[in-house]
């Protein structure tokens, strides 16, 4: 019969459980020669490894193994270091960077990168046809944008030359003054190996399989070996590497785990050295019995709630400064969020790159419930019912309420809670179908400029539609400011018009929580979550 | 019995027209889309990714170019995954999803059957009762509790196996019995109610006044009738056994199809949506018709129309 050979399968199968046969599981073996692998929960399937194809952050972890770019990150606070250049030099008008390549570069199957290869990468990167989500990061560059665009047909009218292969020209179109922090920490800016890519297709195009182990070519400190769909990409030392040497792991495992419940159970059993978040009810726990694992880490982060501007009663600037002075953040911090969070009474991270927005919000309840008055809402009364749109997820519904809560208190409003599958709640947002909405905003790299850029008329990101002259003037004054005090006091002046002008309710600044075993050595709280492998160990 | 097995054949392709169609539109009328992000892409960048796809293209014209591929059997590339295709993401997720629903039937299979079986026999005595409360606890205990319970005790607590994961075959153990574990409950009730009603059979009164030991009397005589109420709820247990397993796919973190049949829908993949409700309702079709087979087989009353 068909179902007892079924049931002597599962027999065997049960009586090999009760062996302990488990390679993939617990630490590596304590022999001295084993080899060091490090095993990392990293959230969702990765979408792709290729740098000029994707946006998520699961992908960047990968793929910051597997190539390098012109600059890099230090380990502790993410500045700039050599990278792939040994060193470079700024004009001093700020516009051209000329980047000297270290001598003798490889890509990880042995062939010599050059100049030229960087070039070619950025071509392919801004070419229109392949679509690429980043490639505005390289919009700074003279005639990138009109080339992305469509607008500029002759690559050689972009800025980027190669007079020899060991030195790369690159022209701005304004001196933009955290180009190496984002050519550090962006994936955007690393280079591709445009002639292994042309030998799996169309260079130009997507779903080319290059990205694949055995097609894949890389020049970071590690190479492709292994990719098993939703279960684990492995990469390996790159005996290519400039830095080889200096490389201490043998091998990195990224498991694709996207439930973090599992994904905390498997650390507990040792399959994993990080997890990639944790969940918020066992926080404490691990606070209580486990605190040597525990990471709680300042993340470049900021949570808030935004108007749309345009539509009543949130065109009243002093019905959306009622609302951002009404709540007690500190109490939501403390008592509803848990995770170490800090508080946040302006926009732009405190102390980003040595910038600190001197405004914030200030006057509390007794202030809020003046200009609620004031705008003709003494008490709340007559104020018109209000929807509050949020992403279906508890975390999100918890602080959502606890909001609502203080609003109806402390402000006598009642605001209305609809939560969204998240791309429908995504695509209200972009098309400005919401009244009051929840938001994030994780930088990509280290500068005040990317918490401000979001407030900028007609930026992508600016769903709520807020527009001030002003603001969108000091924001391009401050791409041409010749020195970083003179751009950072601009920075002052528009964080200024961000708290007087509230076109959102900065809540708090975000924290990453998640479990780490004390075996890994050299591991940072960096402000991205970003820890370049080469400098990460494992204790035997 | 060949032309039953034809007609009934022929019957799929409407039924899978209407719900490519179905599923076609639907899909596309949700809110967001394939490249809805939390950052905005740069409309020019938008419209060459739509370009790429052929998503600026009438959407009837998308329709037919889509059903014209897959009569061709092409499911169309993945909007996600964009170095693969649908075709090669069923072909990597559907063993995983099989191996762990056959394991799981397995379980099923014996546990429901032997003690809906003894549960009859010995009815109203200690064996019914304890096989009847095991049979309660597997209804009301959802995976998504009796899953995280097995991994806290055999992994966490004993450390004999994995928590989650699905790289070595240990690793099959714990899944293949919390998800076997809630179809061995129902096997066991259908079993032991079907076997009570044959028990009381005249045919069965008369094996016994010939003299037929009970052994005989049960596994010959009983059984047969006896699973005809369990083969009835197999045709669509298997197909939810292989296709209905996302909770456990995620609690253990499995790579299979259950999951990335949800997670399409999030991510609006919309060919892999597609590809995975044409695999699943082929699936539910063909074993329907399977079913109804083996009852023909099993109950000699009903004849093949």
């Amino acid at each position: 019969m068909r179902h007892l050979v079924l049931t002597l399968a599962s027999l065997a199968l049960l009586a090999s459980g009760c062996t302990k046969q488990d390679p993939a599981a617990g630490a590596a073996s304590s022999a001295a020669s084993a080899p060091k692998v490090l095993r990392l929960g990293n959230g969702t399937e990765p979408q792709e490894l290729d740098p000029q194809t994707v946006a998520g952050v699961p992908e960047h972890r990968i793929i910051s193994a597997l190539l390098e770019g012109l600059v890099m990150e230090d380990p502790r606070d993410l500045h700039p270091i050599p990278g792939q250049a040994e060193r470079w030099e700024i004009s001093p008008d700020g516009l051209t960077y000329t980047f000297h390549l270290r001598p003798n570069l490889q890509w990880s199957d042995g062939e010599p990168l050059t100049a030229d290869d960087f070039v070619q990468s950025y071509r392919r990167m801004l070419t229109p046809s392949l679509g690429s989500e980043y490639s505005y990061l390289l919009w700074f560059v003279k005639g990138a944008e009109e080339y992305n665009q469509g607008k500029l047909t002759d690559f050689r009218q972009v800025g980027f030359k190669a007079p020899d292969a060991r030195t790369l020209v690159v022209e701005l179109k304004s001196p933009t003054p955290f180009l190496l922090q984002i050519i550090a920490s962006h994936y955007a800016w690393t280079p591709v190996p445009v002639k292994v890519i042309a030998r799996h297709g169309p260079v130009d195009q997507r779903r080319n399989p290059w990205t694949r182990p055995g097609n894949n070519v890389g020049n970071g400190p590690f190479r492709l070996k292994e990719w098993t769909p939703n279960q684990k990409i492995v990469v390996e030392r790159n005996p290519h590497y400039w830095d080889a040497a200096a490389v201490k792991l043998d091998r990195i495992e990224f498991l694709a785990i996207d439930d973090i419940a599992a994904e905390e159970r498997m650390f507990r059993t040792g399959q994993i050295h990080k997890t990639n978040e944790l969940p918020l009810a066992k926080i404490d726990t691990y606070r209580r019995e486990h605190p040597e694992v525990l990471r709680i880490e300042p993340y470049l982060g900021v949570s808030y709630y935004y108007f749309n501007v345009q539509r009543p009663p949130f065109t009243d600037k002093r019905v959306r400064r009622a609302l951002a002075l009404a709540i007690d953040r500190e109490s939501l911090v403390k008592n509803v969020l848990r995770g170490g969070q800090q508080p946040a009474y302006a926009v732009t991270y405190p102390g980003i790159a040595g910038y600190q927005a001197r405004a914030r919000l200030e006057g509390g309840v007794e202030e809020a419930r003046r200009l609620l008055a004031e705008a003709g809402y003494p008490g709340g009364r007559g104020f018109p019912e209000v929807e509050l749109l949020y992403n279906s997820s508890d975390n999100v519904r918890i602080l959502a309420e606890a909001m609502q809560q203080m609003w109806r208190t402390h402000l006598g409003i009642e605001i209305r809670l609809v939560n969204q599958e998240w791309k429908v709640y995504r695509d209200s947002l972009r098309t400005h179908n919401f009244t009051l909405g929840r938001a994030g905003w994780i930088a990509d790299y280290v500068d005040p400029h990317v918490f401000l850029e979001i407030w900028v008329t007609n930026n992508g990101n600016n769903d709520g539609q807020f527009s001030h002259p002003e603001y969108d003037r000091l924001f391009q004054q401050a791409l041409v400011a010749r020195t970083t005090e003179e751009r950072y006091e601009i920075y002052q002046q528009m964080d200024a018009i961000l708290v007087e002008e509230c076109p959102l309710v900065p809540i708090y600044y975000y924290t990453r929580v998640y479990a780490l075993s004390p075996k890994v050595l050299g591991w940072h709280p960096t402000l991205l979550d970003n820890h370049p492998y080469k400098f990460l160990d494992l204790a035997e | 019995m060949l032309r039953f097995i034809a007609r009934r054949l022929l019957q799929v392709i409407p039924v899978l027209f209407v719900i490519i169609t179905a599923t076609f539109f639907m899909v596309r009328f949700v809110p967001g889309g394939p490249f809805t992000a939390e950052k905005a892409v740069p409309p020019e960048i938008l419209r060459n990714l739509e370009a790429h796809y052929g998503l600026d293209q009438p959407l009837w014209r998308q329709y037919l170019n889509y059903l014209g591929r897959v009569v061709r059997g092409d499911l169309g590339p993945s909007f996600k995954y964009s170095n693969r295709s649908v075709n090669e993401i069923i072909a990597d997720k559907l063993p995983v999803s099989l191996e762990l629903g056959a394991t799981a039937l397995a379980v099923a299979l014996v546990l429901g059957l032997g003690l809906g079986v003894l549960a009859a026999v010995r009815r109203n005595r200690w064996p019914d009762y304890l096989a009847s409360s095991v049979g309660m606890l597997g209804i009301c205990v959802p995976t998504f509790v009796m899953g995280p319970l097995l991994v806290l005790f055999f992994a966490i607590r004993l450390g004999w196996l994995n928590a989650s994961g699905w790289y070595t075959l240990p690793d099959r153990i714990l899944p293949a019995l919390t998800l076997g574990f809630v179809y061995a409950a129902y096997i066991m009730r259908l079993t032991r109610g079907g076997m009570l009603e044959v028990l009381n059979q005249d045919y069965i009164r008369t094996a016994r006044a010939k003299g037929a030991s009970e052994v005989r009397i049960v596994l010959r005589h009983a059984l047969r009738g006896g699973l005809l109420p369990v083969v009835a709820f197999l045709g669509p247990g298997i197909a939810g056994i292989l296709t209905g397993s996302f909770v456990i796919e995620t609690i253990f973190q499995i790579p299979g199809l259950g999951r990335e049949f949800v997670n399409s829908a999030f991510n609006r993949d919309y060919t892999l949506v597609l590809g995975t409700v044409i695999l699943y309702a082929g699936l539910i079709i063909g074993l329907n018709l399977v079913v109804d087979v083996v009852q023909v087989w099993l109950n000699p009353k009903l004849k093949f129309e």
